[in-house]
């Protein structure tokens, strides 16, 4: 069964073993080395009294050799865009261009103090001007902070800033719409930022249902949060109407910018009447995800909104230095300490300058080009619950799989002994048992179709074996993990065997 | 790829959105560079940026030696370009990291348990304080003013759209919180009073007391670490209820601000409460050990508007960055590295002593103490920089009634020759303006 199906990308081979970093600690082993001390040494018991710690408990004492082991180790665990396509819908999981990390790393951008003088910062600067300006031309957008740590920071950010506008205005208003094939982030900010959040419907084309939200729209909306593309990979298609039957009775479009890499340099969500939008830095700017993060989620918004921005704010001063500008009465205040995830700042600076205007553009095409190919080779094999036109990602269902008893997780596990990491899984919420792939520009024709073989190959195993697939992943290190037990005791931390009396 | 799409031109794929909504000309933006012009326009960039600097700055942000085998690991591509690990059975590295991430922190902090990380120091914090509304049911909070002043900042933010009123409570003259003034300011309807230790003012807090004060309310105690080096020597805030840290100070580059890593922990009973990312261990359905994202029902993808918070990110390659620094240190080499920041600071305070006045010298402080000059700090600075020398941080612009105070800091990396030279360049300025005085009084007494 399993040589039937044996995919050309993966095989198995040989992977260490390699225990918590804990279990090699013995006393005495070392990995560091510090300077003689050219002071005079201190007391510490007279200097801190009570305050001296005395113990650092269960820390590990290891040499330099078994940690580059053990990380090494643990490395070759997992799956990554360097070992092949990551086609994980609504998460852009772009190649992450090797000169990015070599720039963050130069001297004076690594080692900048956030609080060292405007004078000796203006290189800091300079990156920061020249990306806001970038990333305001890519979105035709008014004014922009770099300061938000992550997409729903930025969103959180963005809520602040719809809410203090309306209070500008004499009322706070109380409820954001959101449709229902958005984010999870989408409610929880909303409600973070102190609103009810009202659902809105989509309509049989998995678009926002332009006659509901006619109906829903009143004066008590502060904003409605679209995605767009949204998370079906649709194009809004009535953005302006949108737009226009938000404003006419005074509320704000926010657009989540999740797939933006479906528009850059194609459309610019301020020319379609957004007012306020936040970027994911590490989706469509080629930031690297490191495992879940660090992040950084800009938000740009319209004139009308560009005094609530969070404080500081860059700015060129009359000298033609650049400067921060603190002094803004009517901010939001400020998100996160400093100025945001600056080191994101110049590896989104240094892939917008190897792409220039002609190479954005072709980046946006080729993503959309390697999504729809996706489409056209699975279509027929994978349930397809909308049939409007795809533009970076599209999403499949498990109908027909789901009638052997294989779910879209199932095939997902499958997916990985073939050597691919899974797509998106049951998201959005308005498709049951979702399928969401988005194979970024980065793809060659030749991975898209091994991608396509080994889909079609597990749609066989299902109709041939399902059990075989259900039971899946067989390749992997560990199978399917108990994730009830994991919740129901937690074990969040090692601690030590209780040693025998 | 056309034909097999069964269409003409790639624009075909772009028919669905509207003309109207259509760019039709270049973005205006710098045209596309090579490889070698990017490099060069960066190296550029870090030439304006304070290279080849001496500097005193701390204040939240501190430069500590980072080991090369940190940058050796984070750099390996199944670190670096790999996603959050929901698909665990193919996320092992990742996870199986962030669970020894979450044990030493617990270990360092004194708590039962930490999450996988949070944006930074300040999220964190204002994070932790809806944490602890969340526990207690109450609405408002208890802030000390020695509080890192943009961390207040952010949690004031945070405050006003959750309508948490937060009460500020000021320092003494050992630069520690006011604990007269904190027993009238907690009360029947405050969840949570935070403080952090070391202070803004690198002064050490008498944790116990303050928990007290707190516990006797019924309120919890929130402590902020922003100086996470300090654990090696500093004794954790075991009677805290929440943790919130700042981990930069472990092998993170100080890269103007960030991405830094912030970290809640907590104890056992308040753990369903807590937002971000958790680690769990169990088995496979062979027995064999392994590691999962849990907890999942806290979060903003399961519970939408319910979620304990929206946040959805952590920082998980820059956590892993403080893991290999605190596996690298451990132990006995991070107490070793805090001993020797001690050391530094006291030597520096002790020959600024001598020319200018240090202030807060009641209690214990850390790797940073506060300087009082004659002349304002930021002339001096500005003199220093022509010496090539980023002087303290002047405290004015956040505590105008410190007046001409300044934060110095000193780590393992400020050697004795620097503290020197930097102090022999105050010494000189105190002594021209006291002289300076000195004509003016002696032309008065005329």
């Amino acid at each position: 069964m399993t040589t039937k199906h044996i995919t050309r990308k993966a095989t198995r081979h040989i992977s260490q073993n390699e225990g918590l970093i804990f279990e090699k600690s013995s006393p005495g082993k070392a990995a560091w080395k510090l300077p003689p001390l050219d002071v005079p040494e201190v007391h510490t018991a007279k200097l801190l009294g009570k305050q001296e710690r005395k113990d650092l408990g269960d820390m590990p004492e290891v040499s330099e050799i078994e940690i580059i082991r053990h990380f090494t180790r643990l490395s070759t665990w997992n799956y990554a865009i360097d070992l092949g396509m990551y086609p994980l819908g609504s998460c852009t999981m772009k190649y992450n261009p090797r000169v990015n990390e070599f720039v963050s790393r130069i001297e004076g951008l690594a080692n900048g103090h956030p609080y060292q003088a405007e004078k000796i910062s203006q290189g800091a600067l300079r990156i920061m001007k020249t990306l806001s300006d970038c990333l305001l031309e890519i979105t035709g957008m008014d004014a922009i902070t770099l300061q938000p740590a992550a997409g729903a920071h930025g969103e959180l950010t963005g809520m602040l800033m719809v809410r203090a506008y309306q209070e500008s205005k004499g009322n706070a208003r109380k409820k954001i719409l959101i449709p229902d094939s958005a984010h999870g982030t989408n409610p929880a900010t909303a409600a973070t930022a102190g609103y009810a959040v009202e659902n809105l419907k989509s309509n049989e084309r998995g678009m926002v249902d332009v006659a509901a939200l006619a109906a829903q729209m009143n004066e008590d909306v502060a904003a409605l949060m679209v995605t767009n593309p949204n998370t079906l990979g649709v194009f809004e298609q009535d953005i302006h109407q949108i737009a226009e039957l938000m404003h006419a009775k005074g509320g704000l479009l926010y657009m989540d910018g999740a797939n933006m890499n479906a528009l850059v340099a194609k459309a610019r969500p301020g020319d379609f009447g957004a007012d306020v939008m936040h970027l994911n830095l590490h989706k469509t700017f080629s930031t690297p995800h490191g495992g879940g993060g660090p992040g950084s989620g800009p938000v740009a918004v319209k004139k009308i909104l560009e005094p609530f921005l969070p404080t500081p704010v860059v700015i060129t001063k009359p000298d033609g230095t650049l400067g921060f500008e603190y002094n803004r009465p009517q901010s939001v205040g400020r998100v996160r300490a400093f100025y945001g995830n600056f080191g994101m700042f110049i590896r989104a600076l240094a892939y917008i300058f190897a792409n220039g205007p002609d190479g954005l553009r072709q980046t946006t095409e080729d993503a959309v080009l390697n999504a729809n190919y996706i489409r056209k080779g699975l279509e027929g094999v994978y349930d397809l619950p909308y049939s409007t036109p795809s533009m970076h990602e599209v999403v499949f269902s498990d109908k027909l799989q789901s009638k052997k008893g294989v779910k879209t997780m199932d095939i997902a596990k499958r997916l990985i002994d073939y050597g691919f990491h899974p797509y998106t899984t049951a998201f959005p919420l308005i498709v049951a048992g979702a399928l969401m792939i988005e194979p970024t520009e980065s793809e060659p024709k030749e991975e898209l179709d091994l991608f396509i073989e080994a889909m079609k190959s597990i749609a066989e195993e299902v109709e041939e074996d399902p059990q075989f697939v259900l039971d899946a992943p067989y390749n992997t290190r560990i199978s399917r993990l108990d994730e009830t037990a994991a919740a129901r005791k937690p074990v969040l931390r090692w601690k030590p065997e209780p040693s025998a009396p | 790829m056309l034909k097999a799409i069964g269409i003409h031109s790639v624009d075909d794929l772009f028919s669905p959105i509207p003309a109207e909504c259509r760019l039709t000309r270049d973005l205006a933006i710098p045209q596309q560079m090579a490889e070698s012009e990017i490099v060069d326009w960066f190296k550029q960039r870090a030439k304006e940026n304070g290279e080849g600097y001496t500097s005193f700055l701390g204040a939240g942000a501190y430069f500590h030696y980072r080991p090369v085998v940190i940058d050796a690991l984070v750099q390996r591509g199944e670190f670096l370009t790999s996603y959050t690990p929901y698909q665990a059975e193919f996320a092992q590295g990742t996870l199986q990291a962030i669970f020894e991430f979450q044990t030493m922190i617990s270990e360092l902090t004194g708590m039962d348990l930490a999450n996988a990380s949070m944006y930074d120091g300040s999220t964190g914090a204002a994070e932790a304080v809806m944490m602890a509304v969340r526990i207690i049911g109450r609405h408002s909070g208890v802030i000390a003013r020695s509080l890192h002043p943009e961390y207040r900042e952010v949690l004031h933010t945070y405050a006003t759209h959750q309508a948490i009123p937060l009460r500020m409570v000021s320092f003494t003259d050992s630069g520690q919180i006011d604990l007269k003034e904190l027993e009238t300011a907690v009360g029947e309807d405050t969840a949570c009073v935070l403080i952090q230790s070391p202070n803004f003012f690198g002064t050490i807090e008498d944790v116990e007391a303050i928990a007290e004060i707190a516990h006797k309310h019924g309120a919890l105690l929130i402590v902020s670490i922003a100086e996470a080096v300090s654990l090696g020597i500093v004794e954790p805030p075991r009677a805290a209820d929440i943790v919130a840290m700042e981990a930069q100070s472990f092998g993170v580059p100080l890269g103007f601000g960030g991405p830094y890593c912030g970290v809640l922990a907590t104890k056992e009973k308040f753990v369903r409460q807590m937002p971000g990312r958790l680690v769990g261990q169990t088995v496979d359905k062979n027995g064999k050990r392994g590691f999962v994202l849990t907890l999942a029902t806290r979060e903003q993808h399961i519970r939408r508007e319910k979620a304990t918070s929206n946040i959805c990110t952590n920082q998980a390659l820059v956590a892993l960055m403080a893991n290999i620094f605190m596996t690298v240190y451990g132990k006995i080499g991070l107490r070793e590295l805090a001993k020797q920041n001690l050391a530094k600071a006291a030597y520096g305070a002790d020959q600024f002593s001598k020319h200018a006045k240090v202030l807060f010298a009641g209690a214990p402080r850390f790797n940073e103490f506060v300087v009082e000059t004659s002349e304002d700090p930021y002339a001096i600075n500005s003199r220093l920089l022509g010496h090539k020398i980023v002087g303290g941080f002047p405290l004015k612009k956040f505590y105008p009634e410190l007046g001409h105070a300044a934060l110095w800091c000193c780590t393992e990396l400020t050697t004795r020759s620097m503290i020197d030279t930097a102090v022999g360049l105050v010494a000189e300025s105190e002594r021209s303006v006291r002289s300076m005085k000195d004509v003016e009084r002696e032309e008065v007494v005329r």
